[in-house]
Order: C-alpha cells, then sequence, then structure tokens
C-alpha cells in the first residue's frame, strides 16, 4: 500500500526529523532503512510528482486538481523533481503515487525494451512492479521537423518523405539533435534525405531564424507552445521514424485499488482528450506569456484561475532561506562531527587514512545528481536523501584538512611535547588541536560555502531550498526566477564565508591566524 | 647521574648509534662533540626515552630509561633544542608554564617558579606576555630554558642550544648558561659541533663519529693527545688562524 497516511500540518517537520535520523544514520555506517511513515487516521493522500520542464508541472498540476476535485483524496504536490532517474526512482519506492511520463521514455530510458510501446506492452511490463499506466493522453512529444506555413504551402510539403524533392531547403538543428542517433543522422538515413545547408543553432534562437526567414527547417518538439504562435507546420513522419513518445499517468497500482473514483476521473478526463495542438496552447501560456502552471492547468479544466492559493514574495523567499540553512546546516553540522574524527584517525593510522582519503575522494567525483538518485530508494525523496548526500560531499575537504593540518605538524614540537611528559590527551588538547585549527578551520569554511552551493541541487528530489526557484527557473527558461534562487544562495555563501572569518578569530590562536591564508 | 652502558640504535638497518658507554657524573656537564650524523642527538632522544635502543641500556638519576617510564622521566629531565622549539600558538610565559600544567601544579606555585626563573635566566618580564613569533632568538632560547627547568629537574639535555643565534648573543647566553650550571648544580649533556662550546663547557668530552666513540675525556687530553688521526682534523678544522689570535 503506497498511500501514505500524514496528520495535516505536520508532514514538513515531520521528513526533516526523518531526515535528520537518516541522514545520522547512513554517515553511522548503519543499515539505511526506509524511513517509517508517519500513519495516521487522517485522509489519505495522492502524491503527484513531476519533472522539471513546464509540460510536466502543467500536467501534474491537472492531475491534482483532478484529484482534489473528486475529494477522495488530499494531494501533495512533489513537482520539479530532477529527470526521469529520479522520479522513476520516487515512484517506485513510494514516494510518489503517480506522475506524466511518456511511452518512448518508459520503454527505452526506463525498460530497456524498445518494443514495448504499445499500452497493452506497457501494462504488462509494469504489473509485476506494483504499477499501472492509463491509456495514452493523446498527444505525443517527441521530435518533429516544422517549416513555416508558407513554405508548406509553396512546396507542397507535408511529410517528411517530401523533403527528399527539396535539397535546397536551409536547416538549423540544435545540437542533441544532430548528434544523437535517434535524431538527424538516423533520420537522414532513414529517409535517404540530402539537405545542402545544415547548421547548428541553440534552440531558442532557431525559431527566430526560422521567423526570419533566414532557415527554412528546424527541429522541434512537437508539443513546443512556439509551434501555434509561430503558425509553423510539423511535417508528418509518414515512414514512422522517431519513436513514440505518446503522453499517459503512469501510477502505483494502489491508486486505483484504493481510490477508484479518483483514478476514473483521472482516465475520463484525460485519456484521449489533450490533443498536440491543446498541449501546445498550455505550454505557451507559461513558457511565453508568462502565467503560472496553474493558471495553465485551471486554463484547461476552465476553472477560474486564482484557485490556488499565492503567498507572498517575500514569505516564500523566508521559507526558502531557512530550508537551504536547514540542509546547508544540518549536513555541515553532521560532516564536521563526522569529518573531523575521521581526519584525526587518518593520521594516527596512515594506511587507513590513506584508504580514507581515497574513499572520500571517489564519493566527490559521483556526480551530485546521481549521488541523489541512488539516495532515493534508501530515503525517500525531500531532504533526506539531499541531507544525505550533502554530508557525503561535505566530508572531503573537512576530511582532507584535518588529515593534512595533523600530518604536517611540526615533528619538533610534537617531540618536545612528549619530552616534556604531555598525556596523549594533553598532547591533543594543548598542542596538536589548536596548531591544526587554522588549517581544520579553513576546511570546514570551504565545506560551508559550497554545501551553499550544492544545496541547491537538493530541489531536484523535492529537498527545498533555493534550488526550489533556480528548478523552476530552468524550466521556464526564466533568468529572473533562476535569478531569485541563485543570489539569495550566493549572498548565503558570502555570509557564511564572514560568519567563519569571524570564528576564526574566536577559535585560532592569534600568532596562527595569518597562517591561514596560503593554507586555505 | 647519566649511565649509558654499551648502547646500539640502528635506523632501517643503517647504525646511528654503535656500542657506546658513557657516564656524566651529577653535577658536571658532558659534551657530545661530532659533526652532523655523528649519531650524538640520536643519544639525546635515547636518554629522553623518546627512542628506544636495540641493544644496552640506560639509567637516568636511577631510573632505567623505559617506555613506561616516561612521564616519570620527564620529572627528572629538562630538554632544550635549538631555537628553543616554542609553541607559536603559546606565550611565553605559557610555554614555560606546561610542564607545570602537566604535572598538575597549583597556579600560585607555578608563577612563583616563572618568576624566578624569568630572574634566573634574564628575560625581561615583559617578554612573558609576547609570543613566541615577537621575541628575539635570544629571549626564545632563554624561555625555552626556562621551560627545561621548570620542574627543577636534576639532569639537563641541550642539543646545539646556540646554533641559531648571532656571535654576540651567543656568547652572552653561553657565559649565563656556564653560571646558572654551576649554581645549579646540573648534571649537563650538551650536543655541539663547536669545539669552543666543547672547550667552555665540557667537565669531559665525548667525540663521536659515525655512531662510535672517537676519545672521550677532558678537552686537554683531546688535544694533546688524539687518539685518533680523525680527532686531530676535527680540532684543527675549527681552530681559527694563529695569524688571528695573535692579532686579537
Amino acid at each position: 500500500m503506497g498511500l501514505r497516511r500524514c496528520p495535516g500540518g505536520t508532514t514538513r517537520r515531520l521528513r526533516w526529523v526523518r531526515a535528520l535520523a537518516s541522514g545520522a544514520l547512513a554517515l553511522a555506517g548503519l543499515a539505511a532503512l526506509p524511513a517509517p511513515s508517519a500513519a495516521s487516521a487522517a485522509s489519505p493522500a495522492v502524491r503527484v510528482g513531476s519533472k522539471a520542464f513546464t509540460e510536466s508541472y502543467v500536467l501534474a498540476e491537472i492531475v491534482a486538481r483532478l484529484v482534489e476535485r473528486t475529494g477522495e483524496a488530499r494531494v501533495e504536490r512533489r513537482f520539479g523533481l530532477g529527470g526521469t532517474g529520479v522520479v522513476w526512482a520516487a515512484l517506485t519506492s513510494g514516494e510518489i503515487d503517480v506522475y506524466p511520463e511518456y511511452t518512448g521514455t518508459l520503454s527505452r530510458a526506463i525498460l530497456k525494451d524498445p518494443a514495448a510501446t504499445s499500452a497493452e506492452a506497457l501494462r504488462a511490463r509494469l504489473r509485476p512492479l506494483g504499477l499501472v499506466v492509463t491509456d495514452p493522453l493523446g498527444f505525443a512529444n517527441t521530435y518533429a521537423l516544422a517549416v513555416r506555413r508558407e513554405t508548406a504551402r509553396r512546396l507542397g510539403l507535408r511529410t517528411i518523405s517530401d523533403l527528399r524533392r527539396h535539397p535546397q531547403l536551409r536547416a538549423a538543428f540544435d545540437p542533441g539533435f544532430l548528434e544523437r542517433e535517434d535524431g538527424w543522422p538516423g533520420l537522414r538515413r532513414h529517409y535517404g534525405l540530402a539537405l545542402a545547408d545544415v547548421r547548428i543553432m541553440e534552440h531558442a534562437l532557431k525559431y527566430q531564424a526560422l521567423a526570419s526567414g533566414r532557415v527554412d527547417l528546424v527541429d522541434v518538439f512537437s508539443t513546443d507552445g512556439r509551434l501555434a504562435r509561430d503558425d509553423l507546420v510539423l511535417l508528418e513522419d509518414d515512414r514512422r521514424f522517431f519513436p513514440d513518445y505518446a503522453a499517459v499517468l503512469v501510477a502505483r497500482a494502489a491508486v486505483p485499488a484504493a481510490l477508484p473514483r479518483t483514478w476514473a476521473a483521472l482516465e475520463r478526463r484525460l485519456v484521449g482528450r489533450l490533443d498536440a495542438g491543446t498541449m501546445q496552447r498550455l505550454n505557451a501560456l507559461v513558457d511565453l506569456d508568462g502565467r503560472s502552471f496553474a493558471e495553465a492547468a485551471a486554463a484547461f479544466l476552465g476553472e477560474p484561475a486564482g484557485a490556488a492559493p499565492r503567498r507572498g514574495a517575500a514569505r516564500e523567499l523566508g521559507r526558502l532561506t531557512l530550508e537551504h540553512l536547514g540542509l546547508v546546516g544540518v549536513s555541515l553540522t553532521v560532516a564536521v562531527l563526522a569529518g573531523v574524527p575521521l581526519g584525526v584517525l587518518a593520521a594516527r593510522r596512515r594506511w587507513l587514512g590513506q584508504l580514507e582519503l581515497a574513499g572520500v575522494g571517489v564519493l566527490q567525483t559521483v556526480p551530485a545528481l546521481a549521488l541523489l538518485t541512488f539516495m532515493i530508494p534508501l530515503f525517500g525523496i525531500g531532504p533526506g536523501p539531499a541531507l544525505v548526500a550533502l554530508c557525503l560531499y561535505a566530508l572531503l575537504p573537512i576530511v582532507r584538512n584535518t588529515y593534512v593540518g595533523l600530518v604536517t605538524l611540526d615533528p619538533r614540537l610534537l617531540e618536545m611535547a612528549a619530552a616534556m611528559g604531555l598525556g596523549a590527551w594533553q598532547r591533543w588538547a594543548w598542542v596538536e588541536l589548536p596548531l591544526a585549527s587554522p588549517t581544520i578551520l579553513a576546511g570546514i569554511k570551504t565545506a560551508a560555502v559550497v554545501t551553499v552551493g550544492t544545496a541547491t541541487l537538493a530541489a531536484f528530489v523535492g529537498g527545498g531550498g533555493y534550488g526550489t526557484l533556480i528548478v523552476t527557473g530552468l524550466a521556464l527558461n526564466d533568468v529572473g526566477t533562476i535569478l531569485a534562487g541563485a543570489g539569495p544562495a550566493a549572498l548565503m555563501a558570502l555570509a557564511i564565508h564572514g560568519l567563519f572569518e569571524a570564528l576564526d578569530r574566536l577559535v585560532v590562536p592569534r600568532p596562527l591566524r595569518r597562517a591561514t591564508a596560503p593554507r586555505a | 647521574m647519566i649511565v649509558l652502558e654499551d648502547v646500539t640504535k640502528t635506523f632501517a638497518g643503517r647504525p646511528a648509534v654503535v656500542n657506546v658507554s658513557l657516564t656524566v657524573a651529577p653535577g658536571t656537564t658532558h659534551v657530545l662533540l661530532g659533526s652532523s650524523g655523528s649519531g650524538k642527538s640520536t643519544i639525546l632522544r635515547l636518554v629522553l626515552g623518546l627512542l628506544a635502543p636495540d641493544r644496552g641500556r640506560i639509567v637516568v638519576d636511577g631510573i632505567p630509561v623505559t617506555p613506561a617510564a616516561r612521564r616519570e622521566l620527564a620529572r627528572r629531565v629538562g630538554y632544550v633544542v635549538q631555537e628553543g622549539a616554542l609553541y607559536p600558538h603559546l606565550t611565553a610565559a605559557e610555554n614555560a608554564l606546561l610542564p607545570a600544567r602537566a604535572q598538575r601544579w597549583p597556579l600560585a606555585r607555578a608563577r612563583a617558579r616563572l618568576e624566578a626563573l624569568a630572574t634566573l635566566v634574564g628575560l625581561d618580564p615583559a617578554g612573558l606576555a609576547r609570543y613566541p613569533a615577537e621575541l628575539s632568538g635570544g629571549q626564545r632560547q632563554r624561555v625555552g630554558l626556562m621551560r627545561a627547568l621548570m620542574l627543577d629537574p636534576p639532569v639537563l639535555l641541550l642539543d646545539e642550544p646556540f646554533s641559531a643565534l648571532d656571535p654576540i648573543t651567543r656568547a652572552d647566553l653561553q657565559g649565563e648558561l656556564l653560571r646558572i650550571f654551576q649554581e645549579l648544580r646540573k648534571t649537563v649533556l650538551l650536543v655541539t659541533h663547536d669545539i669552543r662550546e666543547a672547550f667552555l663547557f665540557g667537565t669531559t668530552i665525548t667525540l663521536l663519529h659515525e655512531g662510535r666513540v672517537v676519545q672521550h675525556g677532558a678537552f686537554a687530553d683531546l688535544a694533546r693527545r688524539p687518539a685518533d688521526p680523525f680527532v686531530a682534523r676535527f680540532l684543527r678544522a675549527q681552530a681559527p688562524p694563529p695569524a688571528m689570535t695573535a692579532q686579537l
């Protein structure tokens, strides 16, 4: 049973407590158990997920509103998860219950079975995983080739095959399409095309180039909001080259089982009801008109736009700041509590130290998003996996600086301590720690500043913080929103740097302070 | 009293000290003389118990030197090294008081001892509040000496204590140390490569070469009856030219 019952207002706090506990557990090296669900008698919640791009946000918001309207369950929105890997891990580990996906992505990227494209085939493959999938919603989001309507009319272009008769057309493709085997190289072979003038162009520039007549043919995504606005014609893939990326909803089997009315409402209202033109218009509302995801969803459902309560921007920023500080504070504290002793251990036992530094170094090379994805089956989505990943990233500078600070101490000073008969503890507290403190603190400072930046990635797994704005801004291609997240993150990094400078004065003995700069 | 009996120490198969026996009588100063790599500093570390000998026996002030006896030894042996090896994060006073803190002396007793020592070594009281980086080389070495004398140990070990000082400071400090050793009747083992220092301080002298004792005796014995051509060469190498002595 994948649906979790949560008492209304405490969800967020519980998540934090859980996150803290799981972070500590992971670092203690204990077996990582899935965090226990906070069960209570309150109404069940359907947790709706989305990926971090406009269409996914809009579809998820439509799903969320339909669920709310049916009244069988509450909705928790877990939008903007970072990519297929993250959102799929969240679904299979029961952290979300439903999200919009594409058949081609399911068969190719997830099931690794390109043949399983029909709804029946997918259903058969997903059933053993405890998952269900709807029939196609009506549109496909796939690569397509577009020309101006005027060009299509003048040359009688209707299909991709028709392009063979017009090798003089000038094409602009984006770099990904130009290189991918399921892009231009494969397409050209499949249709036997020979265009004389093919150039590389970034996504945003292509539309301008096409509109101004500098090129005649571009690659597009078939639901792009610009298609309707710029009066472009998609050429039919008459020889079926592009894989089918039909939109569907994927859900945990518990949803139709426990909430049959909700599931029926979703199928009735969405399956076969969303054609490419409609999706293009909804995307255009957000991408071109600057409307919110909620407004686009409301437009489709024929609801009043202002249905979703809007928070004040300042309050929102305050909440994100607290979340971000929480992520940095908790992960850094755990990393210091674990990293300094690990560094001391490494300095005491050299062979173990080499092993340890190698291990921590390898952790650092794991891409952040991959590490976050690995954490989802263990710690769910939300702050938990983010905290664990941030801790692991913060370890390297702390462990290494502690180690370096201790092994580079002047051996004559250590020998003198032994000659004076200082006990092990006295040597540590009076000599080694104060002498190494500038280097250790520099490591912690580095970790803190880096963590402020890395913590923005937490949003990809629903961990909150300033990254929430950055992820949304990236989806909207809206520099203002990205900066609204990136700016405060930069300010926080500066503030934390300043805080540590002050801490330096408190912790590091005065005559050693000048030594900090070259070592940091 | 310091006694070494047939002591040998090798590092990774390379002999550093070979079959060395020597005795320093209570209240006298013995000088270990030799060029660098002759094993003289290793002997000090063996006497301190910082290194364990491969063979042989060492007894300091009646206590056999073993790792277990290190804390007991620390109370009976003061150690001074080149440039003082003061802790840069502690003031001069804190450096000098460290052995007393380790022995958990009451503060009043430690402060009284600190003042007495400052007077003894001639350190300006204002210098006590300074950090090592703010002191001159001579002042640093005086603080190092205060630290070594803090617990009033009967034995002092000094490893090239003057080598980093300029000539005038060196001569001043040498004079004061001679006075202090005589006043306090310490048993002193002093390591140097400087025959002038050996002449000044050494009641007896041991000349070391490649870890072995080449000659043992008073300075006059070494000068007049060198046991070995090496002894004569070592002494001649550092003697001032006769013409210079005449003009001085």
